[in-house]
C-alpha cells in the first residue's frame, strides 16, 4: 500500500520534533543541552514601526545632518565614565566558549568602532585585554580567573546576577571544551563538564549586593563603572534593586539571548521576551527618576540597526549583541558544509555551540577549526556588520527627524500585533490604544 | 607603626591610601582602630605590608588580599578575604558566612568558628579553622585545604572539584560527590604543615580527609538523583 504524504495527519501537541525529543530523551536519559538561544516565536521588535516624518515632523537629511550616535555610561558614581562612539556593545561570551580567535577579532572590530567588547565567564585573556581598547570585565558566580589585576586592567565591571538565555541558572561548559588552557584560567581539571554556580558565592540578596558593589569600588578606586545584568523575568523590581544597589549601568537580557550552553529547557521556557523587558526596565528608572543617570543598556534577540532604534525609542541607553556577532563572524555560514551535517544540521540550524565542533571556527578550542576564523578577517566581518547597523539606526532616526539616536521616544513607535503594544506599551498602529491602559 | 583611626578617617581614605603604596615602601607596618563594622576594610591591599585591625570589620574585610598579612582582632563580618590571592588573614575571633570564597592563594586562619559556606568555590586558599564551619562549606571547592580543627555543618563539599578538607571532628553530612578519603603520609604531613603555619595546636593524625569521588565530573543520566 502506498502512503499518501496529504493524508498524513501529524499531531499539533506531538509534533514530529515533540516525538523526536521523546525519543531522543528516552534514549539519552539527558536533557537537550544547547548553545544559541530561543527558537520558538516570541513577540519582539518585528512586531513594532517607526512612524516616520511627514507633515506632523520633519526629517533629517541623510546624507547632510548629522546624527550623531555616542553614549557615555557609567556617569552615576564612576570617576571615570567610558564614552563609546555607536550605542551597540558586544556581551559577554566567555573564553572558552569561544575560541581565543573569535575573542580577538570581536576585541578589533569592538576597537575599530569604537565600542566595548566584555569578557564571560572565563577571566579576561591578554589577548582579548590587547585588542579591546574598552573592556568590560565579567564578576560572575563563578569568578573563574577572578583577580584584582584584571579588576583594575579593566575599563568597566559588569556583575552578573543573571542572563536572558538561563535567568536562574549557572554557566555551563561540557568537557570536550575543557582544555588545558580554559581548564588552568578556570582551575578546573581537563575535560570536565564544568557546571558554574547559579548564585554568587559571597553575597545574597540587595542588600549584599550593595556592599559588593562597594567593596568592588574600594577595590578599583572607585574608577570604573560598575554594570549590574540580569536576566529578564521580574524585570521591574531587578531594576530597581540594582539600582538601589548602587549600579551604574544596568543591563537587562531579554530571554532570546544566547549562550554557549545550557538546557534548552532554560532557553525556550524561562523568562521574559526582550520586548517588555525593555519598558519595564524605563519604568522601573524612571519611577525611580533614575532614567538616562543611571544608563540602561538592553540584550537578547538584537540583530539590526532597526532593532538597535527601537530599544533606544523605547528608552535604552544602548544594546549589546552576542549571537549577532558570532554570526557576522560566520556562525552558521554555509560553508564546511559536511561538518554541519556531522553535527546533524544544516547551517542556519546549527547550535552546537556547546560541542566545540563549530565548523566555522568560533565556538570550539580545537587548533584546526580556529584556524578557520582568522582575527584579521572576522574583525572585518564584524566591524561591517557593526557600521551597517549604525547606518541603519541613523537611517530610521533622521527619518524621524531626530538629531541624535537617543532622541528617538516611544512616540515614534507603534505596534503590529496587540502583543506588541501591550508588551511596549505603544499604541496598535492605526489606533490610540494601548492594551491595559484603559 | 602607623595608626588610622576609623572614628577620624573614611574606609575610603584609608584604602585609597594603602593601594597607594609601592612594593618597596617604608610604611610596612598599620594599626586600624575602630573600624565598627565597616565594610571592605583594607579590600585589594597588594604590596608586603602587616595591618592589625582592632576590632570588628564588616563585610569583604581583606577581599581579594595580594601579598598584605592582615590580622584582625574581633570577629568579621560576611565574605572574609573573600578571592584571596596571596599572603595572610588571621582572624583572632569568628568569621561569618562565605569566609574565604573563591579564595587563590595564600593563607586565612580564622581561630574561632566560621559561618555557612566557609570555603565556597575555593581555588587554591588554605584555609584553616580553629573551630567549626557551617553549611556548605567548601561547596563547589576547586582548589587548596580547608581545615577544620572542630565540626562540619551539613552538605560538607557538595559538588566538590579537586580542593582537599581535613575534619578532625563530626560531619553533619556530606554533599554531593564529596567521600571520605585515605590520609596518607603525603596528606599528613601536608595538614601538619598547614597546622604549623597557622599556629594551630592539634594532632594531624585525629583528622579525617575528604574530597571528590569525582563522579559527577561528566554528566550521566544514573547520577541524576545526586544533583
Amino acid at each position: 500500500m502506498t502512503v499518501d504524504p496529504r493524508i498524513q495527519r501529524y499531531s499539533a501537541a506531538f509534533s514530529p520534533q515533540v516525538i523526536h525529543e521523546i525519543h531522543r530523551a528516552a534514549d539519552q536519559g539527558l536533557y537537550e543541552i544547547r548553545g544559541f538561544g530561543a527558537k520558538r516565536h516570541l513577540p519582539s521588535f518585528d512586531d513594532l514601526v517607526f512612524l516616520g516624518a511627514s507633515v506632523s515632523r520633519y526629517p533629517l537629511e541623510g546624507y547632510r545632518e548629522k546624527c550623531a550616535t555616542d553614549v557615555v555610561l557609567g556617569t552615576r558614581f564612576a570617576k571615570k565614565p567610558i564614552h563609546l562612539k555607536i550605542p551597540i556593545t558586544i556581551a559577554g561570551m566567555s573564553f572558552g566558549a569561544l575560541g581565543a580567535n573569535a575573542k580577538e577579532a570581536i576585541g578589533r572590530a569592538a576597537t575599530l568602532m569604537g565600542t566595548s567588547t566584555t569578557t564571560g565567564d572565563g577571566g579576561m585573556t591578554e589577548e582579548e585585554r590587547q585588542s579591546s581598547k574598552t573592556l568590560v570585565y565579567q564578576v560572575l558566580p563563578s569568578r573563574y580567573g577572578m583577580n584584582p589585576d584584571d579588576l583594575r586592567r579593566a575599563d568597566a565591571i559588569e556583575v552578573v546576577v543573571g542572563q536572558g538565555a538561563k535567568p536562574g541558572g549557572g554557566g555551563m561548559l561540557l568537557g570536550q571544551k575543557i582544555t588545558e588552557r580554559v581548564a588552568k584560567m578556570r582551575t578546573l581539571p581537563v575535560g570536565i563538564d564544568q557546571r558554574s554556580a547559579s548564585r554568587h558565592p559571597d553575597w545574597t540578596g540587595p542588600d549584599d549586593l550593595t556592599i559588593k558593589i562597594q567593596e568592588i569600588r574600594e577595590i578599583t578606586d572607585w574608577e570604573k563603572p560598575i554594570y549590574v545584568k540580569v536576566g529578564a523575568t521580574r524585570t521591574r523590581y531587578d531594576v530597581a534593586l540594582a539600582v538601589k544597589a548602587g549600579a551604574d549601568v544596568v543591563v537587562v537580557d531579554g530571554m532570546q539571548g544566547g549562550t554557549a550552553a545550557t538546557q534548552d529547557v532554560f532557553i525556550e521556557h524561562v523568562g521574559i521576551p526582550t520586548l517588555p523587558a525593555v519598558r519595564l526596565a524605563v519604568e522601573a528608572l524612571q519611577e525611580l527618576d533614575m532614567h538616562r543617570k543611571v544608563q540602561l543598556i538592553v540584550s537578547g534577540g538584537i540583530r539590526s540597526g532597526a532593532d538597535v532604534a527601537k530599544a533606544l525609542a523605547l528608552g535604552a541607553d544602548a544594546v549589546a549583541i552576542g549571537s549577532a556577532t558570532m554570526v557576522a563572524l560566520g556562525c552558521n555560514k554555509p560553508v564546511y558544509i559536511e561538518d554541519y551535517h556531522a553535527l546533524g544540521v544544516e547551517p542556519g540550524s546549527c547550535h552546537h555551540c556547546h560541542t566545540g565542533r563549530c565548523p566555522v571556527g568560533v565556538t570550539t578550542q580545537d587548533p584546526e577549526l580556529q584556524k578557520r576564523l582568522k582575527p584579521e578577517q572576522g574583525a572585518r566581518w564584524l566591524r561591517n556588520y557593526l557600521t551597517v547597523m549604525t547606518l541603519e539606526m541613523q537611517t530610521v532616526a533622521r527619518a524621524c527627524g531626530k538629531s541624535h539616536v537617543h532622541n528617538l521616544e516611544p512616540e515614534d513607535l507603534v505596534a503590529l500585533t496587540v502583543e506588541a503594544a501591550a508588551m511596549a506599551k505603544v499604541p496598535l498602529a492605526g489606533t490610540d490604544w494601548i492594551p491595559g491602559t484603559r | 607603626m602607623i595608626t588610622v583611626d576609623l572614628d577620624h578617617s573614611s574606609v575610603r581614605d584609608l584604602n585609597e591610601r594603602l593601594h597607594r603604596l609601592p612594593p618597596e615602601t617604608n610604611e610596612k607596618a598599620w594599626r586600624i582602630v575602630n573600624p565598627k563594622g565597616a565594610h571592605a576594610l583594607c579590600a585589594g591591599l597588594s604590596v608586603p605590608i602587616e595591618v592589625v585591625i582592632d576590632g570588628h570589620p564588616g563585610y569583604y574585610c581583606a577581599g581579594m588580599n595580594k601579598e598584605a598579612s592582615i590580622v584582625v582582632n574581633g570577629h568579621c563580618g560576611v565574605g572574609l578575604a573573600e578571592n584571596m590571592m596571596s599572603g595572610e588573614v588571621r582572624v583572632k575571633g569568628n568569621a561569618s558566612d562565605a569566609a574565604g570564597a573563591t579564595g587563590r592563594g595564600g593563607l586565612l586562619v580564622i581561630e574561632g568558628d566560621a559561618g555557612l559556606r566557609c570555603g565556597i568555590s575555593m581555588k587554591g586558599i588554605d584555609i584553616v579553622v580553629g573551630g567549626s564551619v557551617g553549611h556548605m562549606s567548601a561547596f563547589m571547592a576547586q582548589g587548596g585545604s580547608l581545615v577544620v580543627c572542630g565540626d562540619a555543618g551539613s552538605s560538607l563539599g557538595d559538588s566538590i572539584y579537586e580542593a582537599r578538607l581535613y575534619i578532625q571532628g563530626k560531619v553533619e553530612s556530606l554533599g554531593a560527590d564529596c567521600v571520605e578519603k585515605k590520609m596518607t603520609p603525603h596528606h599528613l604531613a601536608k595538614l601538619e604543615r598547614l597546622l604549623a603555619r597557622a599556629g594551630i595546636e592539634a594532632d594531624p593524625r585525629r583528622f579525617k580527609r575528604y574530597g571528590s569521588a569525582r563522579r559527577l565530573y561528566n554528566f550521566h543520566v544514573d547520577h541524576a538523583d545526586a544533583y
